[in-house]
C-alpha cells in the first residue's frame, strides 16, 4: 500500500510533464521556435514567448541580486551579534515572513508598495539619471523593478534560514582558534564561517532564485504585463511580464487552441528550467552532507 | 593605530547588518500593518456571511468565498495527506537505503520544487480542458498534489527520529512489520505527521495561481465541487485588480481573513508543537 501511493505520486509527476506536453503540441508544430519569438500578439494570432522568458529571468536575477545582501547581513547579525531575545524575535518574524501568501504580496505591492516606489524610487532615479536607458522614464510604479522587489522580500525567507543553519555548524574549533589569535567578530565570519559555508549559501541562492522563476501571483499584480518589455525600452521602471504573470492573466479567457497551447508550452518552458534549477541545488545540497558526513 | 581602525571596522559592519536586517523584516510589519489598517474597517458580520452584492450597489460580502476555500482545502486534504503520509512510510520504513527509495525520495523533493502555477496548468490540462468546464475537482487535485511532498517530508523526517531499539523490540516480539510501523513507530510520530499536515493545510489556503483557470470565481453559494467555485484567494486577486473602491476595500478585509487563517495554524503548530515534541 506504502509501495502503491508513492508509485502514484511518481505517475502524478510523470503526468505533469506527460500532459504539458500533449496539450502544448500544437504550438509546438506550429512553431518549433516559439520560445525565441519576440512578438506575442493574440489577435494576430502570433505567440512569441521571448518578452516572458526575458522577464522572468530578468525580474528573479535582480530579486536574488538584492536578497543575497540583505538575507547574508541579516544571517551574520543574526549569528554572530545578536543578543538572545533579538535572535529569538528575528527568527519568528523571517518564519512569519515565509508564510505570508503570494497574493497577500500581491495587493500588498499593488496598493501600498507601487505608489510609494513610483514617488520614492523611480521618479528621483529617472529625474537624475534618467538619461541612461536603465533607469529610463516614465514611472509608472508598475513595473519590472516593482516586481523584483516584491520577489526580494519573499525569497529572503529562504536564504536567510537556509544561511543561518550553515553559519551555525561552523567548527567551533575554526572559531576558538580565530578568537584566540585575537581576530574581531567580523573576522571571525569574514575567514572562518563564511568560506566555510559558501557553497551551501550558493545553493540556498539557486533554491530562491527558483522559487522566484515560478512565483505567480505577486508577480502578475505588479509587473505591469506589458508584453514588449525589453523590446520596447530597456528600463528597469518599465511593464514588463513573466511566464507566470502571462499564463495567471490570459489562460482563464484564452479561447483559440493555439493559444491555449502556446501557454502551456511556456508553462513547459518554466517546469523545465525550474526543475533544473531545483536539481542542482539539491546536488549541491548532497555533496556538502556527504562532505559533513565524512568530517 | 592599526587596532583602532579594526575596530572601527567592526562598528561600521555592526552597523550596516543592523540596517540588513531591518531591511529583511520591516516588510513583514508594513504588509501586516496595511492589511489590519486596511482590513478592519469592512468588518462586519455581514461581510463574513453574506454573498457579494449586485456589482455598483454598496454592502454584501464575501461569504461564498469563505466556504469555498474551506471546501476545496478539504477535499485537496483529502487527497494530499494520506498520499503523503503513505509515501513519507515508505521512504522512511521501507525503502530508506534503496535505490527505489531514493529515486522516490528524488521525484518527491522535485515534486515540492514545481511552480505552483505549473501544477495547475496540469489540472486545467488533464481536467478542464478535457472536459470543457471549470470544476472545483481541477483546483481540489492541483492543491492535492502540492500537500503530498510537505506531508511526505514531515512525516519521514518525524518516523526517522524514532529510536531504532523499538523497532528493534518489536522485531523480538515477531510483531508483523506493517504493525511496527503503525502502532510503534508511527504513534511515536503522531506528532510531527499532525504538525506536517496542518501545516500543509496552511501553505495551501494560500495558494492562488493553481485556482485562477480551475475553480475560476463565482459570485454565489457553491452548489457542488463539480461547479466553478468562489474562492478567498481568487477573491483577492479579482477584486484587488480591479479599481474600484468598494472592492478593494473588499479584497483587503478578505486578506486580513486569510492572513489569520494562515498565522493562526503556524503559531498554533508551532507552540503546541514545541511543547509537545520540542522542537517542530
Amino acid at each position: 500500500m506504502v509501495g502503491a501511493s508513492s508509485l502514484i505520486v511518481v505517475a502524478f509527476f510523470m503526468m505533469i510533464f506527460a500532459m504539458l506536453v500533449v496539450r502544448s503540441y500544437p504550438s509546438i508544430i506550429n512553431d518549433p521556435l516559439m520560445a525565441f519569438g519576440s512578438t506575442w500578439d493574440v489577435n494576430l494570432g502570433i505567440y512569441g514567448g521571448l518578452p516572458a522568458i526575458l522577464g522572468t529571468l530578468a525580474s528573479s536575477a535582480i530579486a536574488v541580486a538584492f536578497a543575497v545582501p540583505i538575507s547574508l547581513g541579516m544571517s551574520i547579525f543574526f549569528t554572530e551579534y545578536a543578543p538572545k531575545k533579538v535572535r529569538a524575535a528575528l527568527s519568528v518574524t523571517i518564519d512569519m515572513l515565509a508564510t505570508i501568501p503570494s497574493v497577500i504580496f500581491g495587493i500588498w505591492g499593488l496598493w501600498v508598495i507601487a505608489p510609494f516606489v513610483k514617488t520614492y524610487i523611480q521618479e528621483p532615479i529617472i529625474g537624475s539619471i534618467g538619461f541612461i536607458p536603465l533607469f529610463s522614464g516614465p514611472a509608472y510604479g508598475l513595473s519590472l523593478f516593482l516586481a523584483s522587489l516584491v520577489l526580494t522580500f519573499m525569497i529572503v525567507p529562504i536564504i536567510s534560514s537556509l544561511t543561518i543553519s550553515l553559519l551555525t555548524s561552523t567548527p567551533v574549533e575554526l572559531r576558538e582558534a580565530m578568537i584566540s589569535l585575537g581576530a574581531t567578530r567580523w573576522e571571525v565570519v569574514r575567514h572562518v564561517a563564511l568560506p566555510f559555508s559558501k557553497l551551501g549559501i550558493f545553493a540556498a541562492i539557486i533554491l530562491a532564485l527558483g522559487r522566484g522563476l515560478g512565483e505567480t501571483m505577486a508577480v502578475t499584480m505588479v509587473i505591469g504585463n506589458s508584453f514588449v518589455w525589453p523590446f520596447s525600452s530597456p528600463s528597469l521602471f518599465a511593464p514588463a511580464s513573466t511566464i507566470t504573470s502571462k499564463i495567471a492573466s490570459e489562460l482563464y479567457e484564452a479561447v483559440d487552441v493555439l493559444h491555449v497551447s502556446s501557454l502551456v508550452g511556456l508553462g513547459l518552458i518554466l517546469l523545465v528550467i525550474t526543475l533544473a534549477v531545483n536539481l542542482s541545488a539539491r546536488l549541491i545540497i548532497t555533496r556538502i552532507s556527504r562532505r559533513n558526513a565524512a568530517e | 593605530m592599526r587596532l583602532l581602525s579594526r575596530r572601527a571596522k567592526e562598528k561600521l559592519i555592526i552597523a550596516v547588518l543592523i540596517a540588513l536586517s531591518g531591511a529583511a523584516v520591516i516588510p513583514l510589519f508594513w504588509i501586516i500593518g496595511s492589511i489590519v489598517w486596511n482590513g478592519v474597517s469592512v468588518m462586519s458580520i455581514e461581510f463574513l456571511t453574506s454573498l457579494p452584492a449586485p456589482f455598483g450597489s454598496s454592502g454584501g460580502g464575501i461569504g461564498n468565498a469563505i466556504i469555498g476555500t474551506l471546501i476545496i482545502n478539504l477535499f485537496a486534504s483529502g487527497l494530499g495527506i494520506p498520499l503523503g503520509i503513505l509515501t513519507g512510510i515508505y521512504l522512511a520504513e521501507y525503502a530508506y537505503d534503496s535505490k527505489m527509495g531514493s529515486a522516490v525520495r528524488t521525484i518527491v523533493e522535485s515534486l515540492s520544487g514545481v511552480p505552483s502555477i505549473v501544477i495547475g496548468l496540469f489540472a486545467f490540462t488533464l481536467i478542464v480542458l478535457t472536459f470543457r468546464h471549470y470544476t472545483g475537482v481541477a483546483a481540489t487535485l492541483a492543491l492535492g498534489i502540492m500537500m503530498i511532498p510537505l506531508v511526505a517530508k514531515a512525516t519521514e523526517e518525524s518516523m526517522r527520529v524514532v529510536s531504532n531499539d523499538l523497532r528493534e523490540a518489536g522485531m523480538a516480539l515477531g510483531i508483523p512489520k506493517y504493525n511496527i510501523t503503525t502502532r510503534i513507530v508511527l504513534s511515536m510520530a503522531k506528532g510531527g505527521v499532525i504538525s506536517g499536515s496542518l501545516l500543509a493545510f496552511a501553505r495551501i489556503s494560500g495558494e492562488t495561481a493553481p485556482l485562477l483557470f480551475t475553480a475560476l470565481f463565482s459570485f454565489y453559494w457553491p452548489t457542488g465541487i463539480d461547479q466553478p467555485i468562489a474562492t478567498l484567494q481568487v477573491l483577492i486577486y479579482n477584486y484587488a485588480i480591479s479599481g474600484f473602491a468598494d472592492w478593494v476595500a473588499k479584497a483587503w478585509g478578505a486578506s486580513l481573513l486569510l492572513v489569520l487563517l494562515v498565522m493562526t495554524i503556524n503559531v498554533a503548530v508551532r507552540t503546541f508543537g514545541r511543547k509537545k515534541c520540542g522542537g517542530a
